[in-house]
């Protein structure tokens, strides 16, 4: 689904992530830890295509991304779900038109994606805020509507960075159970987190591999997770 | 860029105009620009149309005329000036000739002399006015037989003065037109300097724009709607403005000269409806290419 060979990351002359390899598998749920600055988010926006590396080559769909031109890139865009640690919200659109922006860039008719978009803020518990203004939002309720933004296109791919960064244990909690769930319906799901208590947690739950990053190198985790 | 893609980018998806905050100096800024070029724009255009109007009429007016002055003592001045009337008569091309009276002649030295000019005193030549038929006279065969019968004759067909006369009215009129197009030029950097703002000002808006998706065609089509709308608003403000000072200029008179008459006659008075038009044009084009080069830079 999403393949990493050999990527190398250099950013102002210090090398970030060396010869790293992975491969997401479709349906599959990994967490990627490591500590702060270990190149987590950088890894991240290599798999979709906001970063390039250095060297090696990434691999989404069984293309590489540095064939796609601009709207291709767009297109993968729209396949793979990123939740941003800090959410990254139109702030002048209501909570309803950020969730529904894919939709939106991508030219969806929104009088028959309404009913899907009702019900997906519904699922996040968001459906009595639609029209509150993102700064208006609690640090859950922004996480929840930044999944909802994620997933509304239905993508294969998931990709959350520090989900839970800004928000209380529960909130974490109840976050963790909405990925958990679209794993279940088949998605692909990547969790950046240096949160160890709730990658145990999700462990407990959910079939995941935990990959760690150090020294710029990934590393499968062992069983001290 | 296809017929489909420009219409989509007016009548598009209207949410693509919503995704980019509606607020900032930009928009004062574009619709300031638009509206001020469209109004010099206006003046310009004023200006080239009736520098063309006057290098017309002094090119066909000054070329249908010419004065034969008869320099001769006074006793044989009466004498010189019917022969040399009579030759003109007989010239082929010649509408008709006249010598001017005393009173014309004196009128026509009144701003030097003051009106109460006693000619008689003076050895002022007698003028005669020669208008010219169609086709023309041949001015060198008159010359030579004017030189052969009447000595103190001296044919000005005005070619001397009227050339440069002409050669100014032209040079204004492309004056004129050369400040329209620096106009249409100077609106299209600031629309760019405006365009090139407000994609700084909303990096983080397409950003997040192409994070979720969106193809550049969206992004631009966002901002290049906003500012072709301001820039025609911008400019039917200033067109409107700029017809209306036109308007109150003051009529075409001989006591006023070249400086009356600065305005549209006729079907002209449509021409600067085409100055909105070409201000949104402008502005259509100006947006899309700052848009393209900075996303563009983009990953």
């Amino acid at each position: 689904m999403i393949e990493l060979e050999n990527v190398g990351y250099s950013y102002g002359g210090g090398e970030l992530l060396s010869d790293v390899s992975v491969q997401l598998v479709a349906g599959s749920f990994y967490f990627l830890t490591g500590p702060s600055g270990a190149g987590k988010t950088t890894l991240m926006k290599l798999c979709y295509g906001a970063l390039q590396p250095t060297t090696g080559r990434v691999k989404a769909f069984d293309g590489d991304l540095r064939d796609l031109d601009r709207d291709q890139m767009a297109m993968l865009r729209r396949r793979i779900g990123v939740v941003h640690q800090d959410c990254r919200f139109l702030d002048h659109l209501p909570v309803a038109d950020n969730i529904a922006l894919p939709l939106t860039v991508s030219g969806r008719d929104m009088a028959q994606e309404n009913a899907n978009l009702e019900e997906l803020m519904q699922w996040v518990g968001l459906s009595a805020r639609a029209h509150a203004l993102p700064p208006q939002l609690s640090g859950g309720e922004r996480q929840r509507a930044a999944l909802a933004r994620a997933v509304i296109m239905s993508p294969d791919v998931i990709l959350a960075d520090e989900p839970t960064g800004n928000v209380d244990w529960e909130m974490s909690q109840r976050l963790l159970q909405l990925l958990i769930e679209l794993n279940k319906m088949g998605k692909t799901v990547l969790i950046a987190s240096h949160d160890l208590a709730l990658i145990r947690a999700a462990k407990s739950q959910v079939q995941a591999r935990v990959l760690r990053i150090s020294d710029g190198r990934l590393h499968l985790a062992g069983a001290d997770l | 860029m296809s017929e489909g893609r420009i219409r989509a980018l007016f009548l598009g998806d209207p949410q693509a105009a919503r995704v980019v905050p509606p607020s900032g100096f930009t928009a004062q800024l574009t619709l300031f620009v638009s509206g001020a070029m469209a109004f010099l724009a206006v003046f310009a255009l004023a200006l080239s149309l009736a520098s063309g109007r006057l290098a017309t009429r002094w090119a066909e007016e000054l070329a249908r005329s010419a004065t034969l002055r008869i320099n001769a003592p006074a006793d044989q001045r009466a004498a010189q000036t019917e022969a040399a009337l009579t030759i003109l008569r007989q010239t082929p091309g010649v509408a008709r000739a006249r010598a001017l009276s005393v009173e014309e002649q004196t009128a026509l030295l009144a701003p030097w002399f003051g009106s109460d000019l006693a000619l008689d005193d003076l050895p002022v030549p007698q003028l005669i006015e020669v208008i010219e038929g169609e086709p023309g006279y041949d001015a060198a065969g008159m010359r030579l037989r004017l030189a052969a019968e009447v000595p103190g004759a001296v044919l000005d067909d005005h070619t001397r003065w009227r050339r440069p006369l002409v050669d100014a009215a032209t040079s204004l009129r492309r004056l004129g037109w050369v400040s329209v197009l620096l106009i249409g030029g100077a609106t299209a950097a600031m629309i760019t300097l405006a365009a090139n703002a407000a994609l700084s000002a909303n990096a983080q808006v397409i950003e997040v724009l192409r994070l979720v998706g969106a193809r550049d065609r969206y992004i631009a089509q966002a901002f290049v709607r906003r500012f072709t709308l301001r820039a025609l608003i911008g400019a039917s403000v200033g067109v409107a403005f700029g017809l209306a000072g036109v308007l109150l200029l003051p009529e075409a008179s001989d006591e006023g000269g070249f400086l009356t008459g600065l305005g549209f006659q006729g079907g002209s008075w449509l021409l600067p409806l085409l100055i909105p038009v070409m201000g949104a044009l402008v502005a259509f084009v100006a947006t899309w290419a700052a848009a393209h080069r900075t996303l563009k830079g983009l990953i």
